[in-house]
């Protein structure tokens, strides 16, 4: 057991590596299967002393249900900033600064969550604070700071927390 | 059959074209900085999807051969676009933001961008 740890130090990203070289080959074959897997062995084996405490995911479902929300996000965003970019003046519009205090202490969670907020049209994650407690996120139009606040906590961070903490 | 899945696909393009559309759109029509730089995520995340799941569907429905590669460019661009857009806003705060414009950073008191600083640093030309 103690052996497997040593060779398989990052399962989950064995796998990952092995699927994408196979999607990069595009042809699911013995052949990609088999030096995908080497890459998968070779790469974290590699990599393992530069990313000591990597965190273990708890909540599998939970992942899944994420992607959908953010999936789903990104659509809805996506006309509602659409909207605001062809029908609204500048002059009605409302950039806003917004201060997120984070629950979060993972790093990689948080990069998670910076990254979400920037992929989600609307907003833009641009700073942390000094020692990682507070998100700096840019709206777009936001006459209500507050909301977009609670709403980042509730759909994103909620759900993250239970992933990785 | 054919028809219909060719409308399905002729559908996603015409999504990808518009969304593509407003987001180069947007980098005229707004004005600041921090403003421009929400437009290109439409274009990376709906743009782009459409023209992938338009291929996606060209690939397996028409040409009758299942082609996933295009999973990877979401996946690379989900990976890429939101570290180019965090150093385009830290460079904007490193210029041009002063600590006072900022929202409170709570209990840490200075955002990382400008904790790394002096306030005087930031050159008076850029202080609006």
């Amino acid at each position: 057991m103690k052996l497997l740890r040593r060779i398989f130090p990052h399962p989950h990203l064995t796998f990952l590596l092995t699927l994408v070289w196979i999607l990069l080959a595009n042809k699911p074959s013995l052949n990609s299967l088999v030096f995908g897997l080497i890459l998968g062995i070779i790469i974290p084996f590699i990599t393992q002393p530069y990313w000591p405490d990597r965190p273990k995911l708890r909540n599998w479902p939970m992942v899944v249900e994420y992607m959908l929300v953010v999936l789903w996000d990104i659509v809805i965003a996506n006309i509602t900033v659409a909207r605001i970019i062809l029908f609204k003046r500048n002059a009605d519009r409302q950039p806003n600064w917004v201060s997120i205090p984070l629950e979060l202490r993972t790093p990689e969670a948080i990069t998670v969550l910076a990254g979400t907020i920037t992929m989600t049209p609307g907003t833009v994650s641009c700073d942390l604070s000094a020692q990682g407690h507070n998100l700096l996120v840019h709206c777009l139009d936001s006459p209500d700071p507050n909301a977009v606040r609670d709403q980042i906590k509730q759909r994103y961070e909620r759900r993250l927390k239970e992933i990785f903490e | 059959m054919q028809l219909l899945f060719e409308i399905l696909i002729s559908f996603f393009l015409i999504v990808s074209g518009i969304f593509g559309f407003v987001g180069s759109f947007g980098m005229i029509k707004l004005k600041d900085p921090m403003s421009r730089l929400h437009a290109p995520t439409k274009a990376t995340t709906l743009g782009v999807g459409g023209v992938l799941l338009a291929s996606i569907f060209h690939s397996g429905l028409i040409e009758g051969q299942l082609s996933l590669h295009e999973l990877l460019i979401t996946l690379f661009l989900f990976l890429t676009a939101p570290i180019t857009a965090l150093f385009i806003a830290k460079w904007h705060i490193h210029r041009h933001e002063k600590p006072v414009d900022l929202p409170d950073a709570g209990e840490d008191e200075l955002w990382a961008t400008h904790a790394v600083e002096q306030v005087e640093d930031v050159p008076e030309h850029s202080a609006k």
